[in-house]
């Protein structure tokens, strides 16, 4: 299941990763901070520009792109709960000089196994592991129903442990906990 | 171009990535600019960098390849966007292929070559509109007249066709040669300028 054809100096250029993750980013983002949605947007965007030449696996990058989003949603709820801003007042929420995030961690074995899954339920796994979306979240950013991002999930989980990677440190973080859609 | 992916309908969408290119120029975060320009031969894929123009996609090149060519060998954090240098390569290649312009006046980044194929290619853009020269006489201005097939590998793998006229350089027994952009290309260039002489 290797998929380990690229080195570390051929990442995609940027543009494929706005192009096929940028939407779905939008929408997400919209939906978590509302009107705030495009500046937590751009934050993400450009936190994740300044940070990409690092990436270590741009497999992963849908999937490390909504993790600092979610962090940017955070930020932008404490500053706005912190400094109320005068209506009207575009985008001053968000601190423009916060430091860029590093990319989240993750067990590289695992993903090199999660890496080889079909792009869907690739996509929901990371989504669901690396960023911690919520099953309606995934749907969100897959432009899916809640429903058939929960069966990419677990499809994508089921089929991990057929190939025997329940048995790789690390991956009891991706075993769903029992109720594991209560923050459905 | 042979590819298109396929972009969100939402009519914000365009207007939400040209801010986040302009906020990523203002934050020195934009190393590659690239554009789609539509010209008499087909869309054109043009990348600037800060320091210029550093590559001209051909039609016939696949419009992914490119892109990738570029993250690789100049930076990942590359861009749908306008630039100053941009604008200005879209507007004097519209006057070129109107007839109105014989010389270009774009900035260059000559990043993508280097060594001998530098040699070639700025030999190569020392040739006037309308002229031609040789294989072997761009090899013999590089410093090499021995090495007219390396100098026929510099101008295939031009990075900036067109801007750099490699079209104006053909076999010393006057065959036109080959061209990054396919033979027939290569004709409509060297009419245009005949018939701009």
């Amino acid at each position: 299941m290797s998929r380990n054809r690229r080195t570390p100096d051929s990442l995609p250029p940027f543009e494929r990763i706005v192009a096929e993750h940028g939407p779905g980013l939008l929408r997400f983002c919209v939906s978590r901070a509302g009107s705030g949605g495009e500046d937590v947007f751009q934050e993400t965007m450009i936190a994740a520009l300044r940070a990409y030449p690092e990436l270590r696996e741009p497999d992963a990058a849908g999937s490390w792109l909504f993790a600092i989003a979610a962090r940017k949603v955070i930020d932008a709820g404490r500053s706005a709960a912190r400094a109320p801003r005068p209506i009207g007042d575009p985008g001053g929420a968000i601190d423009a000089a916060s430091p860029p995030l590093p990319p989240p961690e993750y067990d590289r074995e695992v993903w090199t196994a999660v890496a080889a899954l079909p792009p869907k339920q690739r996509e929901a796994v990371g989504l669901r592991f690396i960023a911690d979306l919520s099953h309606a979240e995934i749907g969100e950013a897959m432009g899916t129903s809640a429903e058939a991002a929960r069966r990419n999930v677990f499809e994508g989980l089921r089929r991990l442990r057929v190939d025997g990677v329940g048995g790789v440190d690390g991956v009891g973080d991706l075993t769903e906990p029992a109720g594991g859609a209560s923050h459905d | 171009m042979s590819s298109d992916r396929s972009t969100p309908t939402d009519p914000d969408w365009d207007a939400i990535r040209a801010r986040l290119a302009s906020r990523a120029e203002r934050e020195g975060l934009l190393d590659v600019a690239v554009e789609r320009h539509e010209s008499p031969l087909g869309g054109l894929l043009i990348a600037a960098t800060a320091d210029g123009v550093a590559r001209l996609g051909l039609p016939s090149e696949d419009e992914d390849e490119v892109l990738a060519e570029l993250a690789a060998r100049v930076s990942p954090r590359v861009l749908r966007a306008s630039r100053p240098a941009l604008a200005d390569a879209r507007h004097q290649l519209d006057e070129y292929f109107a007839g109105n312009r014989r010389h270009f006046g774009v900035d260059l980044d000559w990043r993508l070559t280097n060594g001998f194929r530098r040699g070639v290619l700025e030999a190569t853009a020392a040739i006037p509109y309308g002229e031609t020269g040789t294989y072997t006489s761009v090899a013999t201005a590089a410093g090499s007249p021995a090495a007219v097939r390396a100098a026929g590998t510099a101008l295939a793998t031009n990075p900036i066709p067109i801007l750099i006229p490699c079209h104006r350089v053909l076999r010393s027994d006057g065959e036109i040669g080959n061209y990054r952009g396919g033979r027939e290309a290569k004709v409509t260039l060297l009419e245009l300028e005949a018939g701009g002489r």
